[in-house]
């Protein structure tokens, strides 16, 4: 299997590794790089817990190749608490108790997040669109919606103070 | 049959304010002050903060220096003899270490069988023939999982195919024999009963009213988002074995692992680390464990299994696979007399539930639910079919979502076919208050309860009538509008040794509470959580029973040399069994002790400031 040099930005780092042309994003990214925030729940991009942005968009990172992202900004869960201070949806999915085993939540925090700049100010509807890509098999979903909806306020809230 | 809409006008026997006499959770009290934090006081949980920011640590995420890993060759067939496999190829290939067969394990002590938590046997590998689809049928160990995913395709598998049976009322006719290995050559494993046949029987022939049917409750899977998996990590020097691995019974799985292997159990650790969710799954113990543990004694190296997803859903443990027949008797006024119930429960290929009653049918005999009735009888068939084998899953292997759906669905169809409202008939069907403690006619004694106080309560909450008479304005504008009830009983708290054991050792759990010097907790017990947040419960648990912060207590579970023995989570069990130490004579009488003589930084010396040492209420 033929070998390949990637270059791309992880969490704001820019990493260089040599990599085989078939390894998985998910793999390079949990076992090269240790970042093992981000789960595999299905290997079939169904489930979403593989979850990451690419170039800000959210990416199922289990059927996307490493040397895909050359040259991409990638951000997984480990960077989403900006200098140790939760970021809302953080705050959100612990202050209206949005997980239960935890294993899907990053994906589903990565999802949200990009999710809530295109989408400042959902609606409960546009919330649960949203996040059809992301499953969780404990919660039910309705305190994932009411995390994701304390984060849209906060974050409306806080735009509105600047 | 009566048309719903043709049904009398709704009627209640009990008195108005009977529900008041019932607490709700808004009326609960709190005990403790908020710096403790006992019971009661709204806390964020714990755990949260490590899974929010991607720092839980689950099984896949164990990387162990040298580690190996491991990949399944699983059968295209339900049922196939086999008669080669042809390893070569893969063991050719860079990077590929060992093939793992069924003839291997024998050659390790009969390792190729292992006993199932129903004193069944299960395959680990086969020698002879495979009995489902995707069992697995050998192991490659490699340096990478990429390099075990490519060696798995270059294992040759010569199968002969044979007919396989999926129908359990097929397979009870036996023309195809599942367990050939087995001394009686037939698929039917056991047949039990609980009850009074001919009181039954007697009640029947008295009744006015009989209503019959049947229900199919067929598999399903727990499909937790994590995936089972294990890294065994089995040092030679030692004759240590390390284990970690997605189980919600760390402990029972050391005991079955000594059993097993032989290795003693004093030589075998078994960490489980963060579970994403269980639901049952993580109760049995795979073939693809076992293979993964062997795999790592016969290298001396640590060995990673991890399932994908396909594997997860196509051979792990299922639930449900009941087929039952049930029928109910009523007598003249209406009242509920008695229930009969046949059922056939489809094991699969081998009776592998992880069922820690005495009864192979689990807690099924609880079926006659929250009804007074004068008799029951309940018989139930165990049989083999090609599928896997199981089953646990969202209280499966106890069987009592089974028996709760039949008894509501016949109460429900008797309330129908008499035209009576099925809340209504319930309240009148009900065992009532003063006849606590109940003893059922399947044999279980209720302790207490006040069911027509609870469904009065939950009517008024969602105003039953109200609803009643809104589906009936619906409906007469041709708009449908269901309304469904369902008012269970069921065992939960496994549970009192007299009907509850596996593997002999009864069902108890420990807790081990450690108060250090400064007034802050250690707390250890045998459950574990797979994101029920134990962590925060029980620290407030005990925060309410010793009046120690519960912010100053750390929960600690999971890893079976730290932790006390103890049977693990599921069924609903934890929190009402493994708490209950922390109220113990000696952790109460230990405190107060500390509390009059708190250890002090010496006079004189810099040093950090004792902090205050904790407040009780």
């Amino acid at each position: 299997m033929s070998e390949h040099e990637v270059t791309l930005t992880v969490n704001g780092e820019s990493v260089t590794r040599s990599v085989e042309a078939r390894m998985l994003l998910v793999h390079f990214i949990r076992e090269d790089l240790s970042l093992t925030g981000t789960h595999i729940g299905c290997d079939t991009t169904s489930c979403g817990a593989c979850t990451v942005l690419v170039n800000g968009k959210p990416v199922k990172s289990c059927t996307v190749f490493a040397v895909q992202a050359e040259g991409a900004e990638v951000e997984t869960i480990e960077s989403v608490a900006a200098g140790g201070v939760l970021h809302p949806l953080q705050e959100g999915f612990w202050e209206k108790h949005g997980l239960q085993c935890g294993y899907c939540t990053p994906g589903m925090i990565m999802t949200a997040k990009e999710f809530l700049v295109r989408n400042p100010n959902p609606t409960e509807d546009e919330i649960r669109r949203g996040i059809s890509g992301n499953l969780c098999r404990c919660t039910g979903y309705n305190k994932i919606v009411e995390a994701i909806q304390y984060a849209a306020e906060k974050l409306q809230a806080d735009a509105g103070g600047e | 049959m009566p048309q719903l809409d043709d049904r009398t006008e709704p009627h209640s026997e009990l008195a108005d304010g009977v529900s008041a006499q019932v607490p709700t959770t808004d009326e609960v009290q709190i005990k403790t002050p908020e710096n403790i934090g006992g019971m009661g006081h709204r806390k964020k949980r714990k755990e949260d903060p490590r899974f929010l920011q991607g720092k839980g640590n689950y099984v896949d995420d164990v990387k162990l220096p040298g580690m190996l890993y491991m990949d399944i060759v699983r059968s295209p067939y339900a049922h196939a003899k086999i008669n080669k496999i042809d390893a070569s190829a893969a063991l050719e290939m860079d990077g590929v270490l060992a093939v793992i067969t069924g003839e291997d394990l024998k050659a390790a002590g009969d390792l190729h069988w292992m006993p199932t938590l129903m004193s069944d046997t299960q395959m680990v590998l086969p020698i002879d023939k495979v009995v489902y689809y995707a069992q697995e049928v050998c192991a490659v160990i490699a340096t990478s999982r990429y390099i075990a995913a490519d060696a798995i395709e270059q294992v040759f598998v010569d199968y002969e195919p044979l007919d396989a049976v999926v129908d359990p009322f097929e397979a009870m006719k036996d023309k195809v024999i599942v367990r050939d290995d087995k001394d009686k050559k037939t698929n039917h494993i056991w047949h039990w009963e609980a009850g009074d046949k001919a009181a039954t029987d007697a009640v029947f022939n008295d009744a006015t009213t009989v209503v019959k049917e049947k229900f199919y409750i067929p598999r399903i899977h727990v499909s937790s988002i994590e995936t089972c998996g294990m890294v065994a990590n089995y040092n030679k020097v030692r004759e240590h074995m390390q284990i970690y691995m997605t189980s919600q019974a760390p402990h029972a799985h050391r005991t079955v692992f000594a059993l097993v292997s032989g290795i003693p159990e004093h030589k075998i650790q078994i960490i489980s680390p963060d579970i994403g969710g269980g639901f049952g799954g993580k109760v049995p113990v795979y073939p693809g464990y076992v293979i993964c543990a062997v795999a790592s004694l016969v290298t001396g190296k640590p060995v990673k299994w991890i399932e994908d997803r396909s594997e997860n859903l196509q051979a792990d443990s299922f639930a449900r696979d009941y087929h039952i027949e049930a029928e109910m008797a009523a007598d003249k006024e209406g009242r509920i007399t008695g229930l009969r119930v046949k059922t056939l429960s489809d094991c699969g290929a081998a009776d592998a539930a992880a069922n820690p009653s005495k009864f192979p049918a689990g807690l099924y005999s609880i079926c006659t639910g929250s009804y007074d009735m004068k008799a029951a009888h309940v018989e139930v068939d165990g049989v083999y079919t090609t599928k896997p084998p199981g089953g646990v899953a969202y209280r499966c292997s106890f069987r009592v979502t089974e028996a709760v759906h039949m008894v509501e669905r016949m109460t429900d169809i008797m309330a129908h076919d008499l035209g009576v409202d099925p809340a209504d008939y319930r309240l009148k069907n009900f065992i009532r208050p003063d006849q606590f403690p109940y003893k059922s006619p399947t044999g279980w004694e209720y302790d207490s309860g006040n069911y027509e106080a609870a469904l009065n309560k939950a009517m008024d909450m969602i105003d039953y009538r109200g609803l009643r008479k809104e589906q009936a304005e619906k409906r007469a504008k041709g708009e449908l509008m269901g309304i469904g009830i369902s008012s269970f009983t069921e065992v939960v708290g496994a549970g009192p040794s007299k009907d509850y054991d596996i593997l002999g050792i009864k069902m108890f759990d420990s807790a081990e509470i450690r108060i250090h010097p400064t007034g802050k907790a250690m707390a250890r017990f045998g459950t574990k959580s797979q994101g029920q947040g134990h962590e925060t419960t029980y620290a407030q648990i005990i925060a309410e029973e010793l009046g120690l912060p519960a912010d100053d207590i750390e929960v600690e579970e999971g890893d079976t040399d730290t932790a006390p023995y103890g049977l693990g989570t599921y069924a609903s069990r934890s929190t009402p069994t493994a708490p209950r130490p922390t109220a113990s004579g000696p952790t109460r009488a230990v405190l107060p002790q500390l509390r009059a003589r708190p250890p002090q930084w010496p006079r004189g010396r810099s040093g950090p400031r004792r902090r205050r040492s904790p407040r009780t209420c």
